[in-house]
C-alpha cells in the first residue's frame, strides 16, 4: 500500500524559505502570486493491507517524528 | 559538580563543552554516546551543539528520538539540570522538554558572529551569577535558531519568567520571536539557548562572560 504524507507549516508561522521562493518567482516574471509556503512530502511504501489501520499508524508516525506539531500540520493520503 | 555530555553523530561542539566543563569544574565530564540507554549519575547533563544527523528532517529531530533521550527525559522529569546549547536546544525542543520550536533563520543565512545577550531572569539556577539586565557578549553559530512559539505558549513562558536570555541591543541574528535566545521549562531545570557560553570561558577566548552561566550551576550544585 502506498501512502503520501504532506507536512506544511501552520498558519501564522513565518516561512522565510517560502518568502524567498516567492521573491525568486517574482523575479522570473511570475508576478501573479499572493504567497508561497514550502512544505515536505513523504512517500511511504507500506506492507499493511488494512487502510484504516495504516492511516492510524501513519498518524502516529506524524505525531512522533514526521511533523513537529508545534509548527507543522500534516495530511495523509492513501492510495 | 558531576557533569555528562551526550554525543550524537554530527555533534561538533562537544569538545568545546568538555573543555569548558573540565576547566570550570576541575573534573572531566562523562561522555555519553547517543545509543546508550542510561545516563551516569550527574548534576548537570549537557546536549551540545553541532549538526546531529546532518539536520535531516528538522534540526535536532532524529537525535531527539535516540535511545539516550528516553533516560534524559526521565532524568529531567526527576529534576536533574539539563542544558542544551545550539543543536542541543533544537534537540530539547524536538524532544518536548522545552516549549516552542527552532526554525530556519529569518535571513536564511547561516550566522556565525558575536551577539549581545541580556540576562532577563537572574533568579534561575542557570543565571544566578549574572545581574538582572546584565548585557554580555556571546558567540552564535547556527542556521536554525529562529525561536517560535504560538501566542498562548509565548504568553505563558513570558509570564512564568521562563525566558532567561534575550538578544540585546538590536543583535537578534535569526528573527527569534520576542528576541528570545534562551528559554527554560516551567519547572526551571531545563534550559536551551542558541548562543555558545562554552566559547567564552577563559581569557584566550577573548572574554569570560560565558563562565557566569556555569558558575551559577556550580553554586547551585555546591
Amino acid at each position: 500500500m502506498k501512502a503520501r504524507v504532506i507536512v506544511t507549516l501552520k498558519n501564522g508561522v513565518l516561512d522565510p524559505q517560502g518568502k524567498a521562493i516567492e521573491g525568486a518567482l517574482g523575479g522570473l516574471g511570475f508576478g501573479d502570486i499572493d504567497s508561497v509556503r514550502q512544505g515536505k512530502v513523504f512517500d511511504l511504501d507500506l506492507r499493511a493491507t488494512d487502510k484504516a489501520a495504516a492511516e492510524a499508524e501513519i498518524a502516529q508516525m506524524c505525531e512522533k517524528l514526521l511533523a513537529n506539531t508545534v509548527i507543522e500540520n500534516y495530511a495523509i493520503e492513501i492510495d | 559538580m558531576k557533569t555528562a555530555v551526550i554525543v550524537f553523530p554530527g555533534s561538533n561542539r562537544d569538545r568545546d563543552m568538555f573543555h569548558a566543563l573540565e576547566f570550570i569544574t576541575g573534573t572531566r565530564p562523562a561522555s555519553v554516546w547517543h545509543t546508550e540507554s542510561e545516563l551516569p549519575d550527574a548534576d548537570l547533563v549537557i546536549v551540545p551543539g553541532g549538526f546531529s544527523y546532518g539536520d535531516y528532517l528538522r534540526a535536532g529531530a532524529i537525535a531527539a528520538r535516540s535511545p539516550i533521550l528516553k533516560d534524559l527525559v526521565k532524568k529531567a522529569d526527576s529534576g536533574v539540570t539539563v542544558l542544551g546549547v545550539c543543536n542541543g536546544f533544537q534537540i530539547l525542543t524536538e524532544a518536548g522538554l522545552l516549549p516552542g520550536a527552532l526554525m530556519r533563520n529569518a535571513g536564511l543565512n547561516f550566522v556565525c558572529k558575536e551577539v549581545k545577550l541580556e540576562t532577563v531572569n537572574d533568579a534561575t539556577r542557570f543565571s544566578s551569577s549574572f545581574q538582572k539586565g546584565q548585557v554580555w557578549r556571546c558567540p552564535v553559530a547556527h542556521h536554525d535558531g529562529n525561536y517560535f512559539a504560538d501566542a498562548d505558549t509565548l504568553k505563558a513562558i513570558e509570564d512564568n519568567g521562563q525566558v532567561v536570555f534575550r538578544y540585546g541591543e538590536g543583535t537578534n541574528p535569526n528573527g527569534s520571536i520576542n528576541d528570545i535566545a534562551g528559554v527554560m521549562n516551567a519547572k526551571g531545570n531545563v534550559l536551551g539557548m542558541m548562543p555558545h557560553p562554552e566559547n567564552l570561558i577563559e581569557d584566550l577566548n577573548g572574554g569570560t562572560e560565558g563562565r557566569l552561566l556555569f558558575e551559577s550551576l556550580l553554586a547551585k550544585a555546591a
